[in-house]
């Protein structure tokens, strides 16, 4: 068979497979429709929580930002796992006694106001939406990228996928089929990470090879770090970013991962508070096999792009040379090379090869089209091609190469030589990526309006069936309207996402922390700690990301990305003084803050 | 569940306890290993890794895994310790 065959028998065959779970566990009720009835077990729920938490962009992208950033890039690594030790320790089991649907929830009812309540929502909302539209964005590409159809078509397909079996399942489908698809998405990473390991260093496992020894007699890293610096990188396992800033970034992206509303409610799904600590375990193990494996994943395939464009001699590599990947990604415009010198052989170093914003390349004509490529070389024409400048006591040559960071993980099987099914299989994975969360978001969304805003605020009348209905609404309003800004994403996805996270952590981490660990925080505090971290991390995000700050003007040299860790320590400051010049909750809560550190009684979630 | 209140506070300082020196292995590991003291710690070579570097990439996680798994066991004894399990 055919690549492409493969590949849509592997995409179309995963999907099938997804329905039909969500067609066996439906929900038919609202217990089973936001919580999965409560009912799933400590492994499953780590499993799904990990396909859950796992987007596009972890499965996708973070190698190949490993890949060219090095050291400084282990703020996600760290951020992103990290935060699962402080779900585990200091929400998990508390929330799932709390027993209640969202987060909302809890915030209203701990800091009894529906003000609370509503501010939560909005929160909800904004961080939901903003990921959801780079999963349907990643749904999207995956489609275009192996199967070559139109970004959008493939956005449309994935949203009727996610449609069908999060309306239709609700919580306890998406659960069982999150475990299909985490089973999918981490086979699919491993299975090449280990043919490549095993090709370079004969180690069987990614995480002891990329400590060992090449045949040149040095350490993996060591090469590494030898070649980059050669060609005017900082070092691989140095880092070029300052301290402090790594510091608040890896801060910001652990407590928003703690604060990540799709994460915490995978909690509300177990039966029992012991069920919720071993389950945020079980979560950590299945997301750290395909994290640890990243860094190796990310060295060895900057070892061979490196060795592969410049030659053994570090000459470069004739153009017609080059091996078939290189043309291959080439033509899906993820690779591009302009011959700065003129030598028809292919350099890579530090540099921009292109010009523009972001310096990617601008290609003249299609993919297809032949007249757009040299008529001797086949390659394809950039119009857009730097100045080629460079300073010969830094490196030897000027950059001459544009990688796009995605090609680690989607080049991966074919730069170790692997079969085609192999490759079919990382596009099956990374849809599975994308669907699971989009998924987890999905019903998020779909929750917090069936349940926070019409349940508990507009109209608590409503039967358990009519907020079923609802929800279901709700889930097909929001696939629509998750499906548009994937189609039409503001250019600016990376910058939202940081806000998402640095929301996350200046309002809910702060506000869930207090409500269980400090009995005296009452509603006025929370609120106004909510509202200053939730405004001051906003505005300096928007000033620098979209209103053109300069990086000089930093506060403490603390990038956007990290200020969610500063947003978080002024709420908590906030909080604590109000709550101190402000009468202390009512009896009744503070009974509810004792009642939720011991475990008990939480057999079922009440509503 | 036979709680009374001063069961519920032992409980929970002893809770409290546990959650303290598991988060300062966290910040020791991630902060401190990681980022504070990485130069420090790249002098020196384990196994082929600076060491500062590994455990930014990998012993961190490791180290994550451990204290998780390690906090849900805890736990479960001091339930039982206390009659609060479930």
């Amino acid at each position: 068979m055919s690549l492409e065959q493969l590949t849509y028998l592997f995409v179309v065959g995963s999907f099938v497979i997804y329905i039909a779970i969500a067609f066996w566990s439906r929900a038919s009720s609202t217990r089973e429709f936001y919580v999965a009835g409560g009912g799933v077990t400590p492994l499953a729920n780590g499993m799904a929580t990990a396909a859950d938490w796992m987007s596009a962009a972890s499965f996708i992208s973070l190698a190949g930002i490993v890949s060219f950033a090095g050291y400084d890039a282990s703020g996600y690594i760290m951020g992103w796992t990290g935060g699962y030790v402080l779900l585990a320790l200091l929400l998990a089991p508390y929330l799932r006694k709390f027993g209640k649907f969202t987060i909302p929830d809890f915030v209203g009812d701990r800091y009894y106001s529906n003000l609370a309540r509503v501010v939560a929502v909005v929160c909800v909302m904004f961080i939901s939406f903003t990921y959801i539209s780079g999963q349907m964005r990643g749904t999207g590409i995956v489609f275009s990228r192996f199967l070559q159809v139109e970004i959008d078509t493939g956005i449309m397909i994935g949203m009727a996928v996610v449609f069908v079996y999060a309306v239709l399942g609700g919580m306890k489908g998406i659960t069982y089929t999150q475990v299909a698809q985490y089973c999918v998405m981490i086979f699919a990473f491993t299975v090449p990470a280990l043919f490549l390991t095993f090709s370079m260093t004969g180690h069987l496992l990614p995480q002891t090879g990329l400590g060992a020894t090449l045949d040149n007699g040095l350490p993996v890293l060591d090469h590494l770090d030898g070649l980059v610096t050669e060609l005017g990188f900082a070092s691989f396992t140095e880092g070029s970013k300052s301290k402090i800033d790594m510091f608040f970034i890896t801060a910001a992206l652990m407590f928003g991962t703690a604060g990540l509303p799709h994460v915490i409610v995978r909690f509300f799904t177990v039966p029992r508070v012991r069920d919720a600590r071993i389950s945020a375990a079980w979560a950590l193990v299945f997301i750290a096999v395909l994290y640890s494996t990243i860094p190796a994943v990310a060295a060895f395939g900057r070892i061979n792009l490196i060795e592969t464009v410049n030659g053994v001699d570090n000459m470069g590599t004739p153009y017609e040379e080059m091996p078939q990947w290189f043309k291959k990604w080439e033509n899906a415009g993820l690779i591009a090379w302009y011959d700065h010198n003129a030598d028809g052989r292919t350099q890579y170093a530090a540099g921009d090869a292109f010009t523009g914003r972001q310096h990617k390349p601008i290609y003249w004509g299609a993919a297809k089209d032949e007249v757009a490529r040299n008529f001797y070389s086949n390659q394809r024409h950039v119009v857009n091609p730097s100045s080629g400048e460079f300073d010969p006591k830094v490196q030897p040559f000027a950059n001459e190469i544009y990688v796009d960071p995605d090609i680690m993980v989607l080049a991966n099987p074919e730069i170790a030589g692997l079969p085609n099914w192999v490759i079919a299989l990382i596009a099956a994975g990374a849809m599975a990526a994308a669907l699971s969360t989009a998924a987890g978001l999905l019903l998020v969304i779909a929750t917090s309006v069936s349940h926070d805003l019409l349940k508990k605020t507009i109209r608590p009348q409503i039967t358990d069936r009519q907020e079923l209905l609802a929800a279901r609404l709700a889930a097909m309003v929001a696939v629509l309207i998750a499906g548009y800004l994937g189609m039409h994403p503001p250019d600016y996805v990376a910058a939202v996402v940081a806000l998402a996270f640095g929301l996350a952590c200046a309002s809910f981490f702060p506000v869930i922390i207090m409500g269980i660990f400090y009995q005296r925080m009452n509603k006025y505090g929370a609120i106004s700690g909510m509202l200053v971290g939730l405004i001051s991390t906003l505005c300096y995000i928007v000033y620098f990301k979209f209103m053109g700050g300069e990086p000089q003007d930093w506060l403490l040299g603390i990038s956007p990305e990290g200020f969610g860790a500063v947003g978080m320590v002024l709420n908590f400051i906030v909080a604590y003084l109000v709550a101190h010049l402000t009468p202390e909750p009512p009896k009744h809560i503070q009974q509810i803050v004792q009642n939720i550190r011991v475990p008990g009684n939480s057999g079922s979630a009440y509503y | 569940m036979k709680q009374n209140t001063k069961a519920a506070e032992q409980y929970w300082r002893r809770n409290l306890q546990i959650i303290f020196s598991y988060l300062i292995i966290w910040f020791v590991v991630s902060f401190g290993c990681g980022i504070v003291f990485v130069d420090e710690l790249n002098h020196f070579n384990m196994f082929g890794f600076k060491l500062g570097y590994w455990f930014a990439n990998q012993g961190s996680i490791l180290v994550f895994c451990l204290l998780t798994i390690g906090y849900a066991v805890r736990m479960s004894r001091l339930d039982s310790e206390f009659d609060v399990h479930e």
